[in-house]
């Protein structure tokens, strides 16, 4: 049974004033074919926690381990931590000019499977994929995310989870910006990606309408760098009607130096 | 990653101006294209430095054995493959030939030099109404200084391509004329993939008739200084010119060009279109780009841009866009210019997809080429450009290092 383990995790960004920590001290263990919902206010620092297990080069880990079947994740280079089974969707792709999806896509692929994927049926399944997401054919040839409009770039990013099979996907925000048809569609993708490969899930979302369509086995209430509770569904029902007030520290703001 | 920034100098205009009235030009110009001084005699020039407009960019030092006595003007070997079509015409002409400085006089003592010094001219004739086209090969000039001299014709209603490719050790000053007759269309290439140690500084006057289309590309990836100038002269009614550019510089290369476009008569257009990119420690690119839009160039049309990707730190791109407007009277008229760092963020996402670092660096940067590669129009050459540019990013990887 494949876990993706995270143990007291501390992390900061470098501002003006020197060292910012945003995390500060995440325990969190996700086995495959779990979901467990992220919910918490803005700055809380669930992008942060998001981007350093991807690897993102602003963040600075100061403390804590992230571990995938017992392997070092934070040891991993980016491009390590993907092939290693890790996937972020994140919460604003960004625009690759001159490369177009379906170069992309291929070259993401052979890189992952260590080998370039059989010609006949990585075209039929691109084509599914962008069916099922109902994107259109033309997609495919325009470059990664350029002039994609917000609830198309939520899109594509979930067609690479489809495509790149991960173990273990970190989904941020995926359905800010989508339409009521479009998160039902991106939402049945992450359906089918983990009916398919048993993948573990990490959701990150502001919105309980998302958790109808994807259903949590556990939901986090994430404030100030850190979890301050957990629960199962029940308790994204209760934070849409009471808010993140009873966890925010009295006569502070989240953050607090 | 995370390095402090690169050096890049950054002289960023993004203006575009459709349908502009007799409003001034936004940009002062530094200097006014029209009123520049031109001979064909280099005692004309004073010595080079660096104070002047002219040589702010260029490594003076390692240039100045081209710009003093004059140098060997004789014939030069090269030889003539790929030709297609209609046959062109290729000959040697006595510098006194009627031909010689229809397209041009230089405006720098270096190309008033080879002006000085050569004997005899090639001369590349396309024959009216004829389809064709042919590459010269030029890869034996040697390390001794030389000058050289090239007259390109195309007839009238012809149409056709040439590539000048070079290589191999260069120590050369060298006038391109350009001569298209009405509703001629031509596609000019030339590549410099000269040995490490090549100087080459070249100046392009092209000049064009009415109605003809001139398409000129200008590829430098090879070589110690390769400055490339062409200007083009928009000279009868409805003439239209596509400059196109690319360019890699490596450690210690300066690879400079300086675009001029005399937009003369009415109803002309121009697009002037050229990428580079920088890596490693002293990596030197210039680019200027001039455009005029004289009173006689009623409706013209012109856009120009230069980017520059720097690749590494201890690189730096200099891109220098000037519009001198000097009629109300246009139908467009912008200019852009960006010189940026390599976008870690797009490495960040590549990379977050599996794919390693260098190979995520070669998609972007390939990315930054493709579109105007593909623009050239020559297919096999855009397919030899394109591996040119993946060897040059296969290079020892002078990037950051890992987090
Ligand atoms: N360079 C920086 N300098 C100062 N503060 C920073 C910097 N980068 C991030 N932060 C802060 O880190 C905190 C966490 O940001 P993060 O993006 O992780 O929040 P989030 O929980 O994802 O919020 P949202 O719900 O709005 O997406 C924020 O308060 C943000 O301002
Ligand atoms: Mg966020």
């Amino acid at each position: 049974m494949s876990t993706l383990s995270i143990k007291d995790l501390h992390v900061s960004v470098d501002t003006d004033q020197g060292a910012k920590e945003i995390l500060r001290g995440v325990d969190l263990v996700i086995k495959e074919g779990e979901i467990h919902a992220i919910m918490g206010p803005n700055g809380s620092g669930k992008s942060t926690l998001a981007y350093s297990i991807a690897g993102h080069p602003k963040y600075h880990v100061t403390q804590g381990s992230v571990t995938l079947d017992g392997a070092e994740v934070l040891d991993m280079t980016v491009d390590e931590r993907a092939r290693a089974g890790l996937f972020l969707a994140m919460q604003y792709p960004v625009e690759i000019p001159g490369v177009t999806v379906t170069n992309f896509l291929r070259t993401a692929k052979t890189a992952i499977d260590g080998e370039a994927p059989a010609i006949r049926g990585w075209i039929t399944s691109i084509r599914e994929s962008m069916t099922n997401l109902r994107m259109e054919p033309s997609f495919a040839e325009r470059n990664v995310n350029e002039g994609f409009s917000g609830g198309e770039k939520k899109r594509n990013e979930i067609l690479q989870l489809e495509l790149l099979q991960p173990r273990f996907a970190i989904l941020d925000e995926t359905d800010s910006g989508l339409d009521v048809d479009a998160l039902k569609i991106v939402a049945e993708g992450v359906n089918r990606a983990k009916d398919k490969t048993a993948l573990g899930i990490m959701l990150i979302t502001h919105y309980t309408r998302i958790l109808r369509y994807i259903k949590p086995d556990f939901v986090h209430v994430f404030v100030a760098g850190r979890i301050a509770e957990q629960g199962g569904p029940e308790l994204a029902d209760r934070l849409e009607n009471e808010g993140y007030d009873r966890f925010l520290p009295v006569g502070a703001s989240e953050s607090t130096d | 990653m995370g390095q402090p920034a690169p050096t890049v100098t950054i002289e960023s205009h993004k203006a575009s101006r459709p349908n502009t009235a007799s409003d001034e030009p936004r940009f002062v110009p530094v200097q006014t294209r029209s009123e520049r001084f031109t001979s064909v005699d280099a005692a004309d020039f004073p010595a080079l430095s660096s104070s002047q407009l002219e040589w702010k960019y260029t490594p003076i030092t390692r240039v100045k054995a081209l710009a003093g006595e004059p140098v060997n003007g004789a014939r030069y070997e090269y030889t003539v493959t790929d030709e297609t079509g209609d046959a062109l015409l290729i000959e040697w002409l006595d510098r006194t030939d009627r031909r010689i400085g229809a397209a041009g006089k230089p405006e720098e003592r270096v190309s008033a030099n080879a002006w000085t010094s050569f004997s005899e001219a090639l001369a590349i004739t396309v024959p009216a109404g004829a389809d064709g086209g042919l590459t010269v090969d030029r890869n034996r000039f040697g390390p001794e200084a030389r000058a050289a001299h090239t007259v390109i014709t195309a007839g009238t209603g012809s149409r056709a391509v040439l590539i000048v490719q070079n290589s191999g050790s260069a120590l050369l000053t060298e006038n391109l004329e350009i001569v298209l007759e009405d509703e001629a269309q031509l596609t000019v290439v030339s590549v410099q993939e000269w040995a490490d140690d090549a100087i080459h500084l070249a100046s392009h006057f092209a000049t064009l008739g009415r109605g003809a289309r001139l398409k000129h590309v200008v590829i430098s990836l090879g070589g110690s200084v390769v400055r490339i100038d062409p200007s083009v002269h928009l000279a009868a009614t409805g003439s239209d010119a596509e400059l196109l550019g690319v360019y890699f510089a490596d450690a210690g290369q300066h690879l400079e060009q300086r675009v001029f476009v005399n937009h003369d008569a009415p109803h002309t257009r121009s697009r002037v279109n050229y990428r580079g990119a920088l890596q490693g420690e002293g990596a030197r690119t210039a680019w200027v780009g001039d455009v005029l839009i004289r009173a006689t160039a009623v409706a013209a049309d012109t856009y120009e841009q230069n980017r520059n990707l720097v690749l590494t730190e201890g690189a730096r791109a200099d891109s220098v866009p000037n519009l001198e407007i000097e009629t109300g009277d246009i139908l467009a008229a912008g200019h852009a210019s960006t010189t940026g760092r390599f976008d870690d963020e797009q490495l960040f996402y590549l990379r977050s997809r599996g794919i390693p670092e260098a190979e995520a660096r070669r998609l972007v940067v390939r990315g930054f080429f493709t579109e105007l590669i593909a623009s050239i129009g020559q297919d096999a050459l855009e397919a030899r450009l394109v591996r040119a540019i993946e060897t040059e990013l296969g290079m020892p990887a002078s990037g950051p290092p890992e987090p």
